[in-house]
């Protein structure tokens, strides 16, 4: 390949609880969900109904400000309730599923011999579109945009997070299919980041091959190490994942939501992947590999590093493909932890004399936070782990004083918040990184539209 | 340890907002944390953490102190021992040390941790621990003689107005334990220079009492250079507190007068690989440091009209508070520069800036605590190039 990129910057993160590459079986989902907070930069109107009948791929809300953009039940049933929070928020759009799926016919069509303006409307049309992201602001893509470039990062490598190369088995060329409409909505290139050493092909797209520890994975260090965001561009990201769904629009002519999604953490007894559609209950894909009655766990939907905390009554966001579960540790009272010398315990620095045990152990790590916030004290943590051409210190120092020029300026048009993820992880001083960014690019939005 | 978290959790609510010690919730809180690693869990963004946090991170610059203040007890007994002309033994000789030093550390932190738990509870914000370094710290880079009123006088000072009215822990400008030895330096200065106040020569609580040599003169290798050094060229020998000349290796090792803990070489660089390996402190500052302070002295040597000028390097490395300082001083995140060009340039220049002011200056010996206050005062501009630099970059970037 002729791109390659090696980042040295990152951190892999060896915890306990890896998906093995083996199917399993869940337990039936009863119910199915649409849940707007999973998607940043859209204000949810919804148009279905308390009773409606759909089918897989039918309407059930839209973008207030951008009403083309449409999402869709993932299957056939009956829309069983809309729920909301605070000031009519909504919260979720619940349907109950059919015995049998049935979908809305799209019609399959030959991505070679149609126009960009028909890839996208039926795109928009099936309820795919929110699954593509935008940067700057990380948010779902304004279909009145040409992007500059379109970026697909074909592996994961966060903590535990599955293997593209194995869940794209059998699915190639849905995969080529994807990728090959995306190129036609770019004025630019395709750009996709491969592992070494990985059998994926991206025909027709700029392959770059990436290699280091973990954001190396992550679509913004691909985007910053080719070809970055300047001030005035748009560039498309999606999820390797995502890409399938395309694929599956255009050869099989029906919105198929369907996903293999990893099992993963130190808490499960049962650990692989679990073919399933996307909103799916937490309970049917964890039920039955946990031990059973067991208290004090964190389940998180995504990885640990930038998924969301969710409870066994909840549902899968649609765009994750991981669930992952470990101890809450809210039990654990540790004594003079911080006097210790603390073998056993995890950190990327020398503080602990862990890192003499080598780097093959595998760890289990709770959701304690293991310390107190404090002002920002020490210097070069953040920059360890953040393989970009930007200093994350002070992009967030300027996020927090919302001082306009100095975020553009430093790159905040490039950056979401997943990239801060091991930033987060690493500091001493215990600030939520991640969130600062995220409310840092909603503000910005506003102030610019 | 469950009887005692039981216990805490007992007596918790007294302490909570409303109840009938809430007066003192501050101080509750610090020694909750300081006995259980809090168990919040997170809220947002990541789920896990790495387990350092800062009480960590102070506690390893403590661990990385402790060889500097053993070796600075014993140095303390030691000087005690040449100028009496007594022998006692090793114990005795740090126990002398010990005993002298000891009120000075419970001074600064009786002072500086009560100023904190006050400000703690009055702002209602939990106890911090970035004072365990400062406090530390204060008692080794001042005299022996220093008078504990004096110790009091300045760490409430230093805390007060260099750290406090800054916003705390993690907002201050200057390092705080060099604000206190300034305090100390510019309200004291008979206290703080000079042959009487490097040596104990009186009795530590009844320990080590005898008659002072005849011999004897208390001034340390840079005072007589400070007395000597302006001079036009001349020969000029560093001695010992007995007149006896000292080798560079002398100076090395540190068994000679000083300030507490600021002779010893070796122990202070146990304390800075210790420093480095865990990744506490930046090796970008500590390296640049040495070789701004030697290559300043090396262009001393080049021009050579006095006798400071004349002094090797190497010698201006290992004597006064050089070493420490460039160790345990000008690496403090909080105030140096945090950029990693910004360190290689920030060290460069108090080394540098240290040498200047030895040589160059005509009433003060050493130069090291002005030269990092100085320095103090030029990271952030010094940051906020580099930060220039990286903005540059991307702007052509996007010009392209």
């Amino acid at each position: 390949m002729a791109n390659v990129i090696k980042i040295k910057k990152g951190l892999d993160i060896n915890l306990k609880g890896k998906a093995s590459d083996v199917l399993l079986t869940g337990r039936q989902s009863d119910s199915y969900a649409i849940v707007p907070d999973g998607y940043n930069g859209i204000i949810p109107k919804v148009t279905a109904r308390v009773g409606d009948k759909v089918k897989a791929g039918s309407v059930l809300m839209t973008d207030k400000n951008r009403p083309e953009i449409k999402f869709v039940s993932p299957v056939s049933g009956e829309v069983t309730a809309v729920n909301r929070g605070e000031k009519r928020k909504v919260l979720s759009i619940i349907v109950k599923p059919d015995a049998e799926l049935a979908y809305v016919e799209f019609g399959q069509k030959n991505v070679s011999s149609l126009k960009a303006e028909e890839i996208k409307e039926a795109i928009l049309e099936a309820g795919i579109w929110p699954f593509i992201r935008q940067r700057p602001y990380d948010i779902v893509a304004s279909p009145s945009d040409t992007p500059r470039d379109i970026f697909v990062s074909t592996f994961y490598s966060a903590p535990l997070a599955p293997d593209f190369d194995y869940i794209v088995k059998g699915q190639e060329n849905d995969f080529q299919t994807g990728l090959d409409a995306l190129a036609k909505l770019t004025s630019g290139k395709v750009y996709a980041g491969v592992r070494k050493g990985s059998s994926i092909k991206a025909g027709g797209a700029e392959a770059v091959e990436v290699e280091g520890p973990h954001p190396a994975g992550n679509v913004g260090v691909l985007i910053n190490q080719t070809k970055p965001v300047n001030k005035g561009e748009t560039v498309w990201t999606l999820n390797p994942d995502d890409v399938l769904l395309i694929g599956r629009l255009f050869n099989k002519g029906i919105a198929d939501f369907s996903r293999l999604v990893a099992v993963t953490g130190s808490e499960t007894t049962e650990r692989g992947y679990i073919k399933t559609i996307a909103g799916c209950t937490i309970k049917s894909l964890i039920d039955g590999k946990i031990l059973e009655g067991k208290e004090h766990l964190r389940i998180i939907s995504g990885n640990v590093l930038s998924g969301r905390k969710v409870s066994k009554e909840d549902y899968l966001y649609a765009c994750d493909n991981q669930v992952t579960v470990i101890p809450e540790g809210n039990e654990v009272n540790e004594f003079l932890g911080w006097a210790m010398p603390g073998l056993g315990k995890y950190s990327m620095s020398h503080t602990y004399l862990t890192w003499l045990t080598g780097k093959k152990k595998e760890y289990v790590i709770d959701a304690r936070i293991r310390g107190s916030k404090r002002a920002m004290i020490m210097s070069n943590e953040y920059d360890k782990v953040f393989p970009m051409d930007i200093l994350p210190e002070y992009l967030l120092k300027a996020i927090i004083a919302f001082d306009v020029d100095k975020m553009e300026n430093l790159g905040i048009y490039e950056v979401a918040p997943e990239d801060f993820a091991l930033c987060e992880f690493v500091d001493t001083s215990k600030i939520e990184i991640q969130k600062i960014v995220r409310n840092g690019l909603n503000l910005l939005y506003k102030e610019m539209n | 340890m469950k009887a005692l978290r039981n216990y805490l959790n007992k007596i918790k609510p007294n302490f909570e907002e409303g109840g009938k010690l809430s007066m003192f919730r501050s101080v509750f809180d610090g020694f909750e944390t300081f006995l259980f690693v809090p168990n919040t869990t997170s809220k947002s963004g990541v789920h896990i953490h790495d387990s350092i946090d800062s009480k960590r991170t102070m506690t390893l610059v403590i661990i990385a102190l402790i060889p500097t203040l053993l070796f600075g007890m014993y140095n303390t007994g030691y000087q005690h021992n040449l100028a009496i002309g007594a022998n006692p033994g090793f114990w005795i000789t740090f126990l002398f040390g010990f005993l002298a030093v000891l009120p000075k550390i419970i001074i600064s932190y009786g002072v500086g941790l009560g100023i904190e738990f006050v400000v703690a509870q009055w702002k209602k914000e939990e106890i911090q621990e970035g004072f365990l370094v400062s406090g530390m710290l204060i008692p080794m880079i001042v005299p022996i003689d220093t008078p504990l009123w004096m110790i009091a006088v300045a760490t409430a000072f230093a805390v007060v107005f260099a750290k406090e009215v800054f916003g705390g822990t993690g907002y201050n400008i200057f390092n705080v334990a060099l604000v206190t030895r300034a305090f100390l330096f510019f309200a004291y200065p008979a206290d703080m220079s000079g042959d009487k106040v490097f040596v104990r020569t009186a009795d530590t609580f009844g320990i080590g009492g005898g008659q002072v040599a005849d011999a004897f003169s208390g001034a340390t290798p840079l005072g007589q250079i400070g007395i000597a050094g302006k001079e036009l060229i001349g020969s000029f020998q560093a001695t010992d507190v007995l007149g006896n000349p000292l080798t560079t290796l002398d100076m090395f090792i540190g068994l000679i007068p000083g300030s507490i803990a600021e002779t010893c070489v070796p122990a202070i660089l146990i304390g800075a690989v210790i420093l480095i390996v865990t990744g506490v402190a930046s090796w970008k500052t500590i390296v640049s440091c040495f070789i701004g302070g030697a290559a300043m002295a090396a262009v001393f040597n080049l021009i050579g009209t006095t006798v400071v000028m004349t002094i090797s390097p190497l010698d201006h490395l290992f004597l006064g508070g050089f070493a420490f300082g460039a160790v345990f001083m000008a690496t403090d995140p909080v105030t140096s520069a945090r950029t990693e060009t910004g360190k290689y340039i920030y060290g460069f220049l108090v080394g540098a800036m240290a040498i200047i002011i030895r040589a160059l200056n005509p009433g003060y010996p050493e130069g090291m605590m002005l030269a990092i206050l100085l320095m103090n005062i030029f990271a952030p501009l010094i940051d906020y190039y580099v930060v220039e630099g990286n903005i540059s970059r991307r702007l052509k970037r996007a010009v392209k």
